[in-house]
């Protein structure tokens, strides 16, 4: 039998971009600090993981303004969840089948 | 991919989920001695007014109320009551936000985040509605009817606010309630059910959170 990895997503190789779909979609959403607190990466990593979602347009990028500080909020697009939902199903589908192997 | 790393990789996902959406730092030791504060709250007043045990005193107290007109201040008796229950609130408070601060920083989850907050706002919302509800009734003089409010505001407040921690707050909430419908029905044995809700549920779900996280 032919094990599929090729439904895996491309976007979710990185551990980084994985765990922050996993709280955008637990969520409704998450602000870029408490998402940093929570994965402990750094400013820099953080950024570019969600710059690299943004671009598959799996998440969707809310700036405002509070006071004079930027509060910039994350929330995952529904593109975005059905990918997550099917790169878990497929993770799942991999264990199944080389637990039969 | 090997499998353990599959299965590690899944395992990662669904605790970043749960972190992400639940205050899991709350401390189920605080819940017990929450229980013990209330039960030494209700010794000191059984002590001092055994009477108030009595089915009738509601009614008595209710009577010397009223003879002070609509919106007249409570009894010294009432005011000491409230007094009591005051300190208990805030013993029980100060004890949670110590031990669930000291259980976050183990647990490596801010205390003050985007979890604890919505989980303040949910329980505040029910709480503060009961709260002031229950201000105006002893202003009015309604006495038979504040302990089961009580019960049941402080139920809603515990079953909103379920949802950003353990499940285990959402039966608690609903045990509570029960209760709190149970006590609007024998009006006079509100101490009894304030005993029963605050003290012995606490000290039952405390015990059975610290058990079951806490360690």
């Amino acid at each position: 039998m032919k094990i599929p990895f090729d439904k895996l997503d491309k976007a979710f190789e990185n551990r980084v971009r994985l765990q922050i779909m996993s709280v955008l979609v637990a969520n409704e959403h998450y602000d870029f600090n408490s998402l940093k607190d929570l994965l402990q990466v750094t400013d820099g990593n953080l950024a570019s993981h969600l710059k690299g979602l943004e671009r598959e347009e799996y998440i969707l990028v809310n700036k405002r303004f509070s006071g004079r500080k930027t509060n910039t909020s994350y929330e995952a697009t529904s593109k975005g969840k059905l990918a997550f939902k099917g790169h878990l199903d497929a993770l799942a589908q991999l264990i199944s089948e080389q637990r039969k192997a | 991919m090997k499998k353990t790393e599959l299965q590690d990789e899944l395992a990662s996902i669904r605790r970043i989920m749960e972190r992400s959406s639940k205050f899991i730092s709350l401390s189920g030791l605080s819940g017990i001695l929450a229980g013990v504060y209330a039960l030494a709250g209700a010794g000191v007043v059984v002590y001092a007014q055994p009477w108030l045990l009595h089915p009738e005193a509601v009614s008595s107290l209710q009577v010397e109320g009223m003879a002070g007109g609509w919106g007249s201040a409570p009894s010294g008796l009432v005011l000491q009551l409230v007094w009591i229950a005051l300190i208990v609130l805030v013993a029980a408070v100060a004890t949670a936000l110590f031990l669930s601060n000291r259980q976050a920083k183990r647990k490596g989850q801010p205390m003050w985040g985007l979890v604890s907050r919505a989980l303040l706002y949910h329980l505040a919302v029910p709480l503060l509605t009961g709260g002031v509800l229950i201000l105006i009734m002893l202003l009015y003089h309604h006495y038979a009817i504040v302990p089961a409010a009580s019960l049941i505001f402080y139920g809603l407040a515990l079953f909103s606010a379920g949802n950003f921690t353990f499940a285990d707050i959402k039966y608690l909430g609903l045990c509570e309630l029960l209760l709190g419908l149970i006590a609007a029905y024998f009006p006079g044995y509100g101490l009894l059910f304030w005993i029963l809700g605050f003290g012995v549920l606490h000290i039952i779900y405390g015990a059975r959170i610290y058990l079951k996280y806490d360690r």
